[in-house]
């Protein structure tokens, strides 16, 4: 098999010792299978062992390796070195989140936003077990099982210009998985997850740039789910304004 | 938290963005190059042939609502086009746009009726 010798420049920041990120390249000695995430485990195991970075399952499931690949938000484990021209890489953290250390992003702020969407079913009716299960139709699951492929890698949130205008906006991923729950024939936890979605955070701060769907490794269109959301939160509005003796 | 007044515009911005898609395209082919072209006679957009057509309810209220919600769309796209811009005087620009689309909804309004 063929070997490439690649540059890569990778982000570096250490808060312990560093006033700001800076930039370190290593000389990688590439197959020509590789993705990004073997040749940083390459400088990991052989050149440098201090770089740090997540990532653990190597095939696009975990969601832990998002890093900025050439600018762009990408799974490092899914960008194949054979579709990156040139003899120079650039490496860096997430866009748009605080750098805990050289490649790994503080999640906190993703992590809070998933929770105030409640991204769980919220039954209709709770019953007990003895009744059975809660059963769908193949087309009742088939309505809502694109949002239930988030893996949460927060590619969207980097790619996301009105998240790096406004960190208070809710983003791409939580509103797609509300979506996600919306949509499911057993949940009945709507109206709980309207006090999010219908603020100015919530899907308002979309202007549909589209970005999140460009980037998403796994296909869900959170573009697509915001958008949604926006028509059903619209005729809400209308509904609990022109006739608000409706019960919620 | 409170939740969002936007759904009055953004509705309004939807339905504009919708009909103008569909309309805006056609109209522009038909009044500024088929007719100038001739395609259709020379009178075909002449005043009185106009203000006849005009002069049916149905014509009327399509018309409007091509006009007004066109009008409504554009605004909300560009407060839309300056925030993201990082233009940060947001409640100025809201007013600015949609007090002019708000302006000419009212004066279509009473040129439309007045025919």
């Amino acid at each position: 098999m063929s070997e490439r010798q690649i540059t890569f420049e990778v982000l570096r920041y250490n808060p312990e010792t560093d006033d700001k990120p800076w930039v370190q390249t290593y000389s990688v000695p590439c197959q020509e299978d590789w993705v990004v995430l073997d040749a940083i485990n390459y400088i990991k195991d052989h050149l440098d062992t201090s770089l740090s970075y997540r990532w653990s399952c190597h095939m696009a499931v975990c969601g832990s390796c998002g890093m900025m690949v050439n600018g762009e938000p990408t799974l490092s484990c899914k960008a194949f070195l054979r579709d990156y021209k040139g003899s120079k890489i650039r490496v860096e953290p997430l866009s748009h989140f605080p750098i805990e250390r050289d490649l790994v992003v503080v999640l906190d702020d993703f992590m809070g936003k998933l929770q105030s969407v409640k991204p769980y079913i919220i039954p209709k009716k709770e019953k007990p077990v003895e009744e059975g299960e809660y059963k769908q139709t193949p087309r009742q699951l088939k309505n809502f099982k694109q949002y239930t492929m988030c893996i949460n890698c927060m590619l969207c949130y980097a790619a996301c210009p009105q998240y790096g205008l406004n960190d208070d906006f809710i983003g791409p991923a939580a509103l797609a998985l509300t979506h996600r729950y919306n949509l499911d024939s057993r949940d009945g936890g709507r109206s709980q997850r309207q006090e999010v979605v219908a603020q100015h955070e919530g899907v308002w701060e979309c202007s549909f740039v589209g970005a999140c769907s460009e980037v998403c490794p796994k296909d869900v269109d959170p573009a697509g789910a915001i958008q949604q959301m926006k028509i059903a939160s619209t005729v809400d509005w209308y509904l609990e304004h022109l006739m608000p003796w409706r019960a919620k | 938290m409170a939740k969002s007044n936007k759904p009055i515009v953004w509705g309004l911005f939807a339905a504009g963005g919708t009909i103008s898609a569909f309309v805006v395209p056609a109209m522009i082919l038909v009044t500024g190059l088929l007719v100038p072209l001739g395609v259709f006679g020379e009178d075909a957009m002449s005043y009185e042939r106009m203000t006849a057509f005009l002069g049916n309810w149905i014509v009327k209220v399509v018309l409007l609502g091509v006009v007004i919600l066109t009008l409504w769309h554009a605004a909300h796209r560009l407060r839309v086009t300056a925030h993201d811009f990082g233009i940060r005087s947001d409640g100025t620009i809201a007013m600015g746009v949609y007090g002019f689309a708000g302006l000419f909804s009212v004066i279509a309004l009473f040129a439309v009726l007045a025919i």
